[in-house]
């Protein structure tokens, strides 16, 4: 999975951290999330899922990639 | 596709209502303004345009129309002019040395950092403990009265500190309740115009909170210092001494504070908190699943009963799923709004500096593309795997979007876990009214619960 974070959007909560916090790490200057790990291992997906879904700025986005599409793909049938 | 560029002029105007108006669509906006704003989409499609008093208004909905709306810099859209109804209400001649950008952003780094959520849970906890307190076995409540009382003390205690929320009773929660009530949108003619008797009272609450928070400072004086961690915001501001030594803040410019501080989180929780209980009473099916999900997270463990303020910061899928369709489908902010500080392009028509432009959380939550049978209650949109908010993020707007999107939404949903934890987890709640009679006012901006809008409580029998 490919993780990323807008940082126009950021506002600073740090929210991300508290629940990945292999993936996301803080700039206090700048106010705004670091990316610590833009591909972390499977394992960390339920981690990673509550970070983008909790994010109050809504500044956080997983995208699968795409040279490894999974076997029966659900999503793109439903599309 | 060929892109035209146009003036204001190319953006079509939506059909008025009330033809003979002398301010353009304010009588429309006055008296349906949800009507108002799904006809421009239906009418003008993306981006309409309307009349607000001596101004234009352009109405953007739709994904691509809305991330450009909400991604635009302060320095192009600024909301500092855009709601002249708030002036009389954070009060004529406060003048604020700082943006309403700023505010937010002093805002979430005292108040809303993610570290002192846990502070905050436990504290809305106790203040809905104190709420339900004098129920006894079974009652009825005004859900405007109840829910606007409880985030009072919840947005003081919590925003401005204890023992200023001690000082407070529910004459506090009716001034606020006026002053909300004190947004017409002849204020865009003028804030201040004679003879309307909701500016009236507005003016007159303003004053009475005035008199209640100058009690509270001479309270203060007469007792004097006190030790560091049990000071709050106010011990804070009278303890600014001007040159002569007299208070630097009156409690004119304290009370303005303290309203502007609150008002974002007041009545927007207080409504989102009383629609999830309706909803929650028309959908009884939805009701018994959320009253499962929270008696199993509640059920006492080998540890003992978990804590509401500790489960109330972490996942209730169920329920968090109610709320999220609730504000998708009751925003508190039904229009939000900018005034273009320079010429401002959007979907190829070129704006004059002047210009007002909005965007609608409650047509944008409710286009039919991104949320299928748009008008109907289905917490399922949120469930695993569907993440219909996430996967909407320019439509799915009942916080806002971009920069601005409400700082205090994890705070929100925080307060909403935790109400209904305490609230379903004690008592069953049934209609009293046909379920069609609970409906919004929405004669003023801030939109409120009509009134009568009552349910019945009986605690629940284990």
């Amino acid at each position: 999975m490919n993780v990323t974070a807008d940082l126009e959007l950021c506002q600073g909560h740090q929210m991300c951290q508290f629940e990945a916090p292999d993936v996301f790490g803080y700039d206090g200057d700048a106010d705004k999330v670091v990316l610590l790990d833009p591909h972390p291992p499977e394992g960390l997906r339920e981690q990673v899922s509550r970070a983008v879904k909790y994010c109050p700025a809504m500044a956080l986005s997983v995208i699968e990639l795409a040279e490894m599409p999974a076997p029966n793909n659900e999503m793109e049938a439903h599309d | 596709m060929t892109i035209t560029s146009t003036g204001i002029e190319g953006i079509r105007e939506v059909s008025r209502r009330f033809p003979d108006s002398e301010h353009g669509h304010l009588e429309d906006l006055r008296d349906d303004p949800i009507d108002l704003l799904h006809r421009v989409r239906a009418e003008c499609g993306d981006i309409g345009r309307f009349r607000l008093a001596d101004r234009d208004v352009v109405l953007v909905t739709g994904a691509q129309a809305n991330e450009a709306f909400f991604r635009a810099p302060d320095e192009i859209l600024d909301q500092a002019a855009a709601y002249p109804f708030m002036t009389p209400i954070f009060g004529k001649g406060v003048v604020f040395d700082t943006t309403p950008e700023q505010r937010q952003e002093a805002l979430k780094n005292q108040a809303l950092k993610g570290e002192m959520m846990r502070g905050h849970a436990a504290t809305i906890e106790n203040e809905i403990n104190r709420m339900v307190a004098g129920w006894g076995e079974e009652g009825e409540i005004d859900l405007l009265d109840f829910f606007a009382e409880l985030t009072i003390y919840t947005t003081s205690a919590c925003l401005i500190g204890l023992p200023f929320r001690e000082e407070l009773d529910s004459r506090f929660a009716q001034y606020y309740h006026e002053l909300e009530r004190g947004t017409d949108a002849l204020a865009y003619v003028d804030p201040y115009m004679k003879g309307v008797e909701s500016f009236e009272i507005r003016d007159a609450a303003r004053v009475k909170l005035v008199e209640l928070v100058q009690g509270i400072i001479d309270k203060r004086h007469a007792r004097g210092k006190v030790a560091r961690e049990d000071r709050d915001l106010l011990d804070v501001l009278i303890s600014i001494k001007a040159e002569d030594g007299s208070d630097h803040f009156s409690a004119h410019i304290i009370t303005g504070m303290f309203i502007s501080m609150m008002f974002a989180g007041h009545h927007t929780s207080s409504g989102t908190a009383a629609w999830t209980l309706i909803e929650l009473l028309r959908h009884p099916q939805v009701m018994s699943g959320i009253v499962g999900e929270l008696d199993d997270l509640y059920a006492d463990g080998p540890d003992g009963r978990v804590e509401v303020s500790f489960q109330a910061l972490r996942s209730i899928p169920n329920l968090e799923a109610a709320l999220k369709e609730t504000l998708r489908l009751h925003p508190p902010l039904i229009l939000l709004l900018r005034v273009a500080q320079e010429e401002f392009e959007i979907g190829g028509h070129v704006l004059p500096a002047g210009t007002m432009v909005g965007a609608s959380p409650r047509v944008s939550n409710r286009i039919a593309e991104d949320f299928p049978d748009p008008d109907a209650f289905d917490p399922g949109r949120y469930l695993d795997p569907n993440q219909a908010d996430l996967q909407n993020r320019w439509t799915w707007i009942p916080f806002g979007a971009g920069k601005h999107r409400c700082v205090g939404n994890a705070f929100a949903m925080m307060q909403l876990k935790a109400i209904f934890s305490v609230l379903l987890r004690d008592y069953t709640f049934e209609m009293t009214q046909p379920s069609e009679t609970y409906r919004d006012d929405t004669s003023k901006m801030v939109i409120q619960l009509a009134r009568p809008a009552t349910v019945r409580y009986r605690r629940r029998t284990r």
